[in-house]
């Protein structure tokens, strides 16, 4: 059925949609830009950049990838992502399967327990002391340890795990299958929607994360992309100063600049983010539902 | 008596299954309690006279002395409260955004645009403090395309933004909005949808347009969500956040933009004083854990439903 609009409708509606695709401007158009400049020529590019890119070149991006500490940083993001949320999957969805069991030990208290910790925060100083002290300071695990048993996601995945038909768990049980069992072949299984969203939340959290990195790891080879990058925009010459000889440094200071250099870095760093984050989306949406509906 | 026998015969040996999965749990508890709680006996450190490179055993006790040098320091504690609450009571006023935000979305019959608007409007939420701070730099900086746009307009662009020093506030407020209002108006297009479909049957019946639609049903079907979403801000009050005040921190700008997340880090790791870090930073968590269960009490009353 289609309602003819009233004119007052047809103006609101003028109204609802300029704004809305202004703000979608202001929301794209950094990235678009940043985009185009990372693509134009270096030299032209510094007479400024609007809608197209100016002039077209790759050499900036091809003397990153040359340095070995992009691609270093590349792997350990990726890596950190990975494994972390993989573990983070793995640990709080086992425990929010653990306090689902009505008939556990001591069940409130340890839930209660766990979540306390989405509260109190000890602060950054006491933070810094015990992850030194567990030895963790220039570790890889540092990354992926600390957050694996994750208050917030567990609620999520409780409250799925809740809505789930019991008869099925107990047929398993009939059947003569363990916990583990149950766990691996029905629950887990089933709880895919919600894993699918914690998952993609972990990964936007730990490819995003740097502030670990930069209290606790000065080892090179352990530096994270989105500190790189940091570290580039803090440097403007770092680039030229890095490559050995310093004819080299010359020419390529000659073909690229150090804004050109900020923009391709920045490119690198969001465009696996830009690039599944449209697919991901729905999980993100369906997460924050789920979110408010509290555990 | 003849039923736990038959339990007895039927289980066996075997492990009652409540205690099994209490037992499996005890790993993770511990995982929690030294990642989570052990940091919070940090929190004794406020109370000694330590530096670093010493053990806890060989400083003195001294009370609540590093608590009164806080509060004698008045200078330096008002500005950085003064920055803290500024930014936080600026978040509030921009509270009906995203309200807003979402209550155009809803209107929207196009789905597809719909979608579109939504997925470009929630991607930076998904972008790292860094990450904002590039593209305020090629937006903002002294060569920046904004700056830029403005020199052509002959406005005076002496200060960009990124070192304005009377615009702090509202500039870091505007990149916070940017970032999170396409995500905050999520909740309450969920919320949206949950109104009930009837009042909309029944408003249109009564002939009422659009407008009026919007002022008596959804946004009086808003408040619920909007109240807890006020409340949950509210007892964040004192938790601006590190990330952002860190990467847009420079000397012009920085007796506005320090916030006590900022504040804490400076006395911690850039001045090295460990205990008086670690005093700011309990008050910190003590204030704001207080805060959320006085919201959390008032929520009960008022609504007699938790928001924790």
């Amino acid at each position: 059925m289609r309602i003819k609009k009233s004119k007052g409708d047809r103006i609101g509606d003028f109204f609802i949609y300029t704004i809305c695709i202004l703000f979608m401007i202001v929301c794209i158009y950094p990235f678009y830009y940043v985009i185009i400049y990372s693509i134009s020529d270096p030299a032209q590019a510094l007479k400024g950049i609007f809608l197209l890119p100016r002039g077209f070149s790759m050499e900036t991006y091809r003397q990153l990838l040359r340095t070995n500490d992009i691609g270093s940083a590349y792997m350990v993001s990726i890596a950190r992502t990975f494994f972390g949320t993989l573990l983070t999957i793995a640990c709080s969805s086992f425990f929010a399967y653990l306090v689902t069991n009505q008939k556990m030990y001591f069940r409130k208290v340890i839930y209660r327990f766990v979540i306390i910790t989405m509260y109190i925060n000890a602060g950054l100083i006491p933070w810094y002391m015990v992850m030194k002290a567990y030895h963790l300071q220039n570790n890889f695990l540092l990354y992926i340890l600390p957050g694996a048993v994750n208050a917030y996601y567990i609620v999520l995945i409780k409250t799925y795990m809740e809505s789930l038909p019991k008869e099925l768990e107990e047929s398993a049980k009939i059947d003569g299958a363990g916990m583990f069992r149950i766990y691996g072949q029905i629950i887990f299984p089933l709880c895919k929607p919600i894993i699918a969203t914690i998952g993609v939340f972990s990964v936007v959290g730990q490819w995003n994360q740097w502030t670990d990195n930069y209290f606790l790891v000065t080892s090179a080879k352990l530096q994270t992309l989105q500190m790189v990058l940091y570290n580039y925009l803090n440097q403007a010459n770092r680039f030229t100063n890095m490559s050995g000889n310093s004819a080299d440094a010359a020419a390529i200071a000659a073909t690229i600049t150090p804004t050109s250099i900020k923009m391709c870095i920045t490119v690198l760093v969001v465009l696996p983010i830009m690039c599944v984050y449209p697919f991901l989306q729905r999980y993100f949406v369906k997460g924050i539902m789920m979110g408010a509906v509290k555990g | 008596m003849r039923k736990t026998q038959r339990e007895k015969g039927l289980i066996g040996k075997r492990m009652p299954e409540g205690k099994k999965f209490f037992l499996v749990s005890i790993p993770f508890v511990i995982f929690v309690f030294a990642f989570a709680y052990i940091p919070l006996f940090g929190w004794a450190y406020a109370f000694f006279d330590y530096r670093p490179g010493l053990s806890l055993l060989d400083c003195d006790f001294v009370g609540f002395k590093i608590f009164a040098k806080i509060l004698n320091n008045k200078n330096e504690l008002i500005r950085v409260m003064r920055n803290t609450l500024a930014m936080s009571f600026i978040g509030l006023l921009g509270m009906p955004l995203p309200v807003i935000f979402a209550i155009m979305l809803n209107e929207i019959q196009n789905s597809k645009f719909r979608k579109l608007v939504q997925t470009t409007t929630t991607l930076p939420n998904f972008i790292s403090w860094i990450v904002v701070f590039t593209l305020a730099f090629a937006m903002f900086s002294s060569d920046g395309l904004v700056t830029n746009i403005c020199k052509a307009l002959g406005m005076d662009v002496r200060n960009n933004l990124l070192g304005d020093n009377k615009h702090v506030w509202i500039f870091q407020w505007a990149l916070g909005t940017w970032k999170s209002l396409g995500w905050g108006a999520i909740i309450y297009v969920a919320s949206i949808a949950g109104i009930d479909a009837e009042l909309y049957d029944a408003a249109h019946v009564d002939g009422a347009n659009r407008w009026q639609t919007i002022r008596h049903i959804t946004i009086p079907g808003l408040y619920p969500t909007f109240f807890v979403q006020m409340l949950l801000q509210i007892s964040n009050m004192l938790n601006n956040g590190f990330e952002q005040y860190f990467v847009f921190y420079n000397p012009l700008v920085a007796n506005k933009i320090e916030v006590l997340d900022y504040y804490v880090f400076r006395i911690g790791v850039l001045t090295n004083d460990y205990p008086q870090s670690i005093a700011l930073g309990m008050c910190k968590t003590i204030i704001s854990v207080t805060l959320l269960f006085t919201a959390n009490r008032l929520s009960k009353k008022v609504r007699g439903e938790s928001i924790v």
